[in-house]
C-alpha cells in the first residue's frame, strides 16, 4: 500500500523557554492511502497538536514529518502554505467557510488559488457539489446554509485540490446528530469509492463507530492504535 | 476571485464601510473645495491687483524705482507711449505723475501718494471711474480737482467740493503746497490702498512740480497676461535705459502665493489625508482582528502571504475609491457651482477689504489638479492598510484558526 504519511517520533513541545508543556511525545504514525482513521483521546492529549502537525499548521520539536515521500519538518511557512494548497485538504469543527461566498465560489476558491482552468473548475466543484447533496445549494451563501450543509461544503472544499488526505477536526462537533450521520456517511462513501483518506480528530462516537483505524492518544502518547 | 473576495469584504460591515467612504469623500471634497476657495480668493486677488492698481507692465526712469523722487523723470515719453500703443497685444498705457507727499483738511494730516493722472487713459487702464462712490470722476473741468479714497475722506473728515491741501517736494527739493477740491470719492477693495492713494489731473500736478509734462510712471494693460514677457522684451529693446517691470516683478508676493499655491494644496490635503489615514488603519485594523479566524483559515487552506496581503491592500484600496472619487466629484460640481454663483462672506469685508481681497468669492481650481488629488487618496489608503495587513501576516493559521 502507498503510504500517505509517515511522522516519526514527533515532539512538540510549547514553552520551551520557560515551563515547558509536551503536547506530543515521541509520537509515530505510519498511515496509507485510503484509511480512515480516527484520533481519539480526552482533552489535551495532544489531538489537535498531531493534526497540526501532520498538516503542516504548525513545526515539531523533534522528530520527522514526511507526507507522500515529501519530508516537510523543516520546510519554510511559505512553502507549507503551497504544499498544503496542493497536498492536504482540511474540515473545520467551525467549517470555516468564506462568509462573502457562495457554496461554488468556496470549494472553488481553492482551485482558483490552484490556478486551474475555468473548464476543469466548473466541472469539479459542481461534481463535489452532487457528491455531498448540495447540487441544489449552489449559488447559497454559507449564512443561508445549515450548520451540516456548511460542513459538506467545507468537506467538498476539502476535495476539490484533489488532496493526499482530508484533515478533519471535530467535523461533528457542532452538527445535530442527523446533520452529523449525513456528514459521515458522506466522507465513509467518498474514502470507499474514490479511496480518499481522511484522518479525524474527534470526541464523537459515531465517528469513532464508523471509523477503520482508531489511534488514541494520552498525554501525547500512542495508547492504542487498533485496525478494524 | 481575491479581487471579490475584498469587495464583499468591505460590505460585511456596511456602516462602518460607510462611515470611512463618507470620510474619504468629506475629506477629499473639503480639501478640494478650500483649495478652490483660496485659489478663487487670491486669483481674484491678482487680478484686481493687476487690473486696477499695477498693470501688467510698468515703466520708470531706474534711480525713480530706488528712491522714488520726483527729479527721476521718464524723458520722451510722449513718443513712448506713441510706440507702446502701436502694439497690438497692449490693449491700454497711461502715464503718470507720482510724487509722495502730504494731505491736510483743516482737522488733520496724513501722508499719501500723490498720482497725477490724465483720466481718460487712466480709466481704460485702470478702470477708476467705476470706483467712484461719491460725486464725480476727473475730467478736464474745473479747477484743480482731487480725488479721495472713502477711507481717506473719513479719516480727514472730509466731503465732497471740501478743501485739501497736498504739500511734497518739486523737482528741485523745494516743498511746494497746493490747494485741491474734493471732486470725488472712490472705494475700491482694497481699503488700505485707498487710504494712501489720491488722484490729481497729471497737468495740475506738473504744474506744482514746475515741470511741463512731468511723467514718471507708465502703466500698460495688456489684452492676453500670457504676453507680459514678450511685450517687456520687445519694451526693452525699444528703450534700453528705462526700468521695465512686469507685475509680478512689481509685487513679488503675488507671484509667490502663484509659486507656492502648490505645496500649500499638498500641504492642507496632506494634512486631511494624514487624519484619514488614522481612520482606515484603525477600521483595518479591526477589519483584520475580527477575521483572524478567516484569515487562518485562508492560510491553512493553501492562500499565500502575499495573496492575503493583496486582499486586505484591495480592500482599503476599494474604500478608498469609492469616497475618494466620490469626494473629488462633489468637490468638482461644487467648485463649479459656487465658482459662477460666487460665495459671499462680506460679513468679513472689512478685514478682507483691508488686504484687498474681494468680498465675494468665486471658488476655482485647475482640472489638472484632480489626479494627484486622487492619487495622494489611494497613495494614503495603500498606506494606511500596509500596518494592518502585516498584523494579519503575522497570524500562525494553527493558533488563528482556534481564536474565538
Amino acid at each position: 500500500m502507498e503510504v500517505v504519511i509517515d511522522a516519526h517520533n514527533i515532539t512538540k513541545v510549547y514553552n520551551e523557554k520557560s515551563i515547558p508543556v509536551n503536547a506530543v511525545n515521541g509520537v509515530h504514525l505510519h498511515l496509507e492511502r485510503g484509511e480512515f482513521t480516527a484520533l481519539v483521546g480526552p482533552s489535551g492529549s495532544g489531538k489537535t497538536t498531531l493534526l497540526n502537525i501532520i498538516g503542516g499548521l504548525d513545526h515539531v520539536s523533534e522528530g520527522q514529518v514526511i507526507i507522500n515521500g515529501t519530508d516537510i519538518t523543516n520546510m519554510s511557512d511559505n512553502k507549507l502554505i503551497d504544499f498544503r494548497l496542493n497536498n492536504i485538504g482540511f474540515v473545520f469543527q467551525s467549517y470555516n467557510l468564506i462568509p462573502v461566498l457562495t457554496a461554488k465560489e468556496n470549494v472553488e476558491f481553492v482551485m482558483l488559488l490552484q490556478k486551474k482552468s475555468k473548464a476543469e473548475r466548473e466541472k469539479r466543484v459542481l461534481e463535489l457539489l452532487r457528491e455531498v447533496g448540495l447540487e441544489d445549494k449552489v449559488n447559497i451563501r454559507p449564512s443561508e446554509l445549515s450548520g451540516g450543509q456548511q460542513q459538506r461544503v467545507a468537506v467538498a472544499r476539502a476535495l476539490a485540490s484533489k488532496p493526499q488526505f482530508v484533515l478533519a477536526d471535530e467535523p461533528t462537533a457542532n452538527l445535530d446528530s442527523k446533520s452529523a450521520s449525513n456528514l459521515l456517511d458522506i466522507m465513509a462513501r467518498l474514502n470507499k469509492e474514490e479511496n480518499m483518506t481522511f484522518i479525524f480528530s474527534t470526541h464523537d462516537q459515531r465517528v469513532i463507530d464508523k471509523a477503520r483505524r482508531v489511534i488514541t492518544l494520552v498525554d501525547g502518547k500512542v495508547a492504542s492504535d487498533e485496525k478494524r | 476571485m481575491i479581487a471579490i473576495v475584498a469587495w464583499r469584504n468591505i460590505w460585511r460591515h456596511k456602516i462602518r464601510s460607510l462611515v470611512v467612504i463618507l470620510s474619504i469623500t468629506v475629506g477629499l471634497w473639503a480639501g478640494v473645495f478650500m483649495i478652490a476657495f483660496s485659489w478663487g480668493m487670491y486669483k481674484q486677488y491678482i487680478r484686481e491687483t493687476v487690473d486696477t492698481q499695477l498693470s501688467h507692465l510698468q515703466l520708470h526712469h531706474p534711480g525713480f524705482e530706488d528712491d522714488r523722487e520726483v527729479k527721476y523723470l521718464l524723458a520722451n515719453n510722449l513718443s513712448m507711449m506713441d510706440d507702446i500703443r502701436k502694439d497690438d497685444r497692449v490693449k491700454a498705457a497711461t502715464a503718470r505723475t507720482v510724487s509722495t507727499g502730504m494731505i491736510s483738511s483743516p482737522t488733520t494730516a496724513s501722508g499719501v501718494t500723490i498720482n497725477g493722472i490724465f483720466p481718460e487713459e487712466e480709466n481704460n487702464v485702470t478702470k477708476l471711474a467705476s470706483r467712484i462712490v461719491a460725486g464725480k470722476y476727473l475730467d478736464s473741468a474745473g479747477r484743480s480737482p482731487v480725488l479721495i479714497g472713502k477711507k481717506l475722506a473719513v479719516k480727514l473728515k472730509v466731503n465732497l467740493k471740501n478743501k485739501i491741501i497736498l504739500t511734497f517736494q518739486d523737482t528741485t527739493g523745494e516743498i511746494v503746497a497746493g490747494a485741491f477740491r474734493v471732486a470725488g470719492i472712490y472705494q475700491s477693495k482694497n481699503t488700505t490702498l485707498d487710504e494712501m492713494n489720491v488722484y490729481v489731473r497729471s497737468s495740475d500736478l506738473s504744474q506744482l512740480l514746475k515741470v511741463e509734462n512731468a511723467v514718471h510712471e507708465i502703466a500698460i494693460l495688456l489684452k492676453d497676461d500670457s504676453n507680459v514677457d514678450g511685450v517687456k522684451e520687445k519694451l526693452k529693446e525699444k528703450f534700453p535705459d528705462v526700468a521695465i517691470k512686469t507685475w509680478k516683478e512689481l509685487a513679488p508676493e503675488l507671484e509667490l502665493v502663484i509659486n507656492s499655491f502648490n505645496e500649500y494644496m499638498y500641504i492642507f490635503v496632506g494634512i486631511i489625508l494624514l487624519a484619514l489615514t488614522f481612520g482606515i488603519i484603525n477600521t483595518m485594523l479591526m477589519a483584520v482582528l475580527e477575521r483572524v479566524r478567516e484569515i487562518g483559515m485562508l492560510m491553512a487552506i493553501g492562500m499565500s502571504r502575499v495573496r492575503i496581503f493583496f486582499m486586505i491592500m484591495l480592500e482599503t484600496i476599494y474604500l478608498a475609491l469609492v469616497g475618494g472619487p466620490l469626494g473629488l466629484l462633489i468637490g468638482y460640481f461644487s467648485v463649479k457651482w459656487t465658482g459662477s454663483a460666487g460665495i459671499n462672506i462680506s460679513m468679513y469685508s472689512e478685514g478682507l477689504a483691508a488686504w484687498g481681497f474681494s468680498s465675494i468669492v468665486y471658488p476655482e481650481l485647475d482640472s489638472s489638479y484632480y489626479l494627484p488629488l486622487t492619487l495622494m487618496t489611494v497613495f494614503t489608503a495603500v498606506l494606511s492598510a500596509i500596518y494592518p495587513a502585516i498584523r494579519a501576516l503575522r497570524l500562525k493559521p494553527a493558533e488563528a484558526i482556534r481564536k474565538i
